[in-house]
């Protein structure tokens, strides 16, 4: 802290540039790297996409020889294969949640607005480098997770699956591509509400508290509208079988983005209308 | 330059700033005061356009903020409140803020060695004391070398060794051309610094005129006068515009003429006069007197300065 009072001056800067997308994304990397919680949420979630089919796989192989033909029935190989994408979407969408309502909570979204006053790249952006980083971990997550229960799984025939049997390529991947969609739709819902607590709460009432709830609802109802809501159209993604009441993989995957696209919309709009 | 026209902001039933027009010129240093909450950090943020104005309207450069291609070259601005992530390290915070220009890493080093948190700039922002966040947020406002400057309370915090520095850069940046609009709710500081005053009180005008002006108009013209005569002088300096106090037999404070027309008469009259002295009110003075009736939370000084937005 050592700084000369006599000789102040600010050294003029040679070329001056202006503010485009590519810069602001370059930014939101820089942003996003630097921050040591963000990585360690990142690496958790990661890590249990890869170990939780692992450890199912583990418990599955040796107890095995225990279980009723009924658990051996509803034992499905890549059931245990994509077992951690259920659990990596909480730590997908809470970080999706946090990496705006971070700003929002220490004033560093002044710093932001006043660099990129036009608002609207910095939410691109943020969404732009946080899709793109999930799906890039993800896919390989998902693919060693496959190949790692598989592995584990070789003495028992019948929990056997080809990567290039139908769909089974689509739903391993569907897994990646469902996990960074839901880190969308929370980054949008963390947009709109600017609160972390309120974001991850409302993520959570979306994603786990209502689809339970609809079992409350008379059958034929809960069938006609469970198969809309966000969860279940995105789960399509990664699901082998499909019901009389579920959407197809095509459909509840455009349908997810479609949900995602609503919400990042309405998120644009309200940055761009309220005050910081 | 900045100009402000009718710039006005609601936060719901509050009017924070009410109808507040004026302009700050380049290469001058122009200091915006008023008492705690009186609208100085809301005035900042409708200029940065971090919120849009109720009515009015104010442009930096002939531009609304937000419509400049470059803003951190028009404007550098250091807010008064927090605007760093905790978590972040200096270095990293300003070398992202220089990336959405595609300003270089070298500038991001020269400015952290200008403000001196060398040794801190790997270190989590979080961990910084008040004074080492002034720095690093004055450190972001130079960052893109800008036209303008607008510094919200810069010396807050500050040590004295800091306060100076603050000062002295404060100078360096008016005379390099460059707009600089600095708030304070100090006048004592403004004396030192500003060439020029705005001054606000609950979020309306109150002054818009230079640091000597300023003085002039608020103490008036009183004049000390010292005479064995004072009775005297005293029935023939008074009239519609004069006024005359006395707190000793010979001594008067007469209000409204100057030292010379005061000295004028008493010659013509044969009075002998043993004093004359114009009478300057202190900047301080002269500052409470014109926000007295202005002052948002009287002897509450640990209230916020604005609402929370």
């Amino acid at each position: 802290m050592t700084s000369s009072s006599a000789a102040v001056s600010v050294p003029r800067l040679e070329s001056k540039e202006r503010v485009t997308q590519a810069r602001v994304a370059l930014s939101e990397w820089t942003k996003f790297v630097s921050l040591r919680s963000t990585l360690w949420s990142l690496g958790v979630g990661i890590l249990l996409t890869i170990l939780f089919p692992i450890l199912f796989a583990l418990v599955t192989e040796t107890h095995w020889a225990h279980m009723s033909a009924h658990d051996r029935a509803n034992r499905h190989p890549l059931d245990i294969a994509l077992a951690g994408v259920n659990i990596a979407q909480l730590a997908i969408a809470v970080l999706g949640v946090l990496v705006i309502t971070g700003e929002y909570s220490t004033g560093m979204i002044r710093s932001t607005l006043i660099a990129v006053p036009k608002r609207l790249p910095v939410l691109w952006a943020k969404i732009a480098v946080y899709a793109t980083v999930s799906f890039v971990l993800l896919v390989p997550s998902v693919i060693i997770a496959f190949f790692a229960s598989q592995e584990i799984l070789a003495g028992h025939h019948i929990l056997q699956i080809s990567f290039s049997a139908p769909g089974v390529a689509r739903a391993v991947i569907g897994g990646a591509v469902y996990v960074t969609l839901v880190g969308i739709f929370a980054l949008g819902i963390g947009a709109i509400l600017r609160n972390t607590a309120g974001g991850i709460a409302t993520f959570v009432g979306i994603f786990f508290v209502i689809p339970p709830l609809m079992d409350v609802l008379p059958t034929s109802w809960n069938n006609a509208i469970s198969q809309y809501l966000p969860s279940n159209a995105g789960r399509q993604l990664f699901a082998l079988n499909h019901g009389a009441h579920t959407l197809t993989p095509l459909a509840g995957g455009l349908l997810m983005v479609a949900y995602c696209a609503a919400v990042v919309a309405v998120a644009a709009v309200l940055l761009v209308r309220r005050d910081a | 330059m900045i100009e402000a026209n009718g710039l006005t902001k609601d936060y719901g039933e509050k009017r924070a700033v009410s109808d507040v027009s004026f302009t700050v010129r380049d290469g001058i240093v122009t200091g915006f005061l008023g008492p705690n909450g009186s609208g100085k950090s809301t005035t900042m943020r409708l200029i940065l356009g971090l919120d849009a104005p109720t009515a009015g309207d104010v442009q930096v450069d002939g531009k609304h903020y937000r419509d400049h291609a470059a803003p951190l070259h028009e404007v550098g601005a250091l807010l008064e409140a927090r605007s760093v992530h905790t978590g972040r390290s200096a270095y990293n915070h300003l070398r992202a803020l220089a990336q959405t220009h595609g300003i270089p890493g070298s500038r991001v080093d020269e400015m952290i060695d200008l403000v001196g948190l060398r040794e801190v700039a790997r270190k989590r922002a979080g961990q910084f004391s008040l004074g080492m966040g002034q720095r690093l947020g004055i450190a972001a406002a130079l960052l893109g070398d800008p036209a303008t400057v607008i510094l919200d309370e810069p010396v807050n915090g500050l040590d004295p060794e800091g306060v100076h520095w603050i000062r002295n850069l404060l100078k360096r940046l008016a005379g390099e051309g460059r707009t600089v609009f600095v708030s304070s709710h100090l006048m004592s500081e403004m004396a030192l610094t500003a060439d020029h005053l705005i001054v606000i009180g609950r979020g309306r005008l109150l002054a818009d005129m230079s640091v000597e002006e300023f003085v002039r108009k608020a103490s008036g013209e009183r004049v000390l006068a010292r005479s064995p005569q004072a009775t005297r002088l005293r029935e023939l300096v008074l009239g519609p515009q004069v006024s005359v106090t006395s707190s000793e037999p010979e001594v008067l404070e007469v209000d409204g003429l100057t030292a010379q027309q005061i000295g004028e008469i008493a010659a013509s009259n044969a009075i002998v006069l043993h004093e004359l002295t114009p009478l300057k009110a202190s900047l301080e003075e002269a500052f409470m007197e014109m926000t007295r009736d202005e002052v948002e939370y009287k002897s509450r000084d640990d209230e916020p300065e604005e609402l929370a937005a």
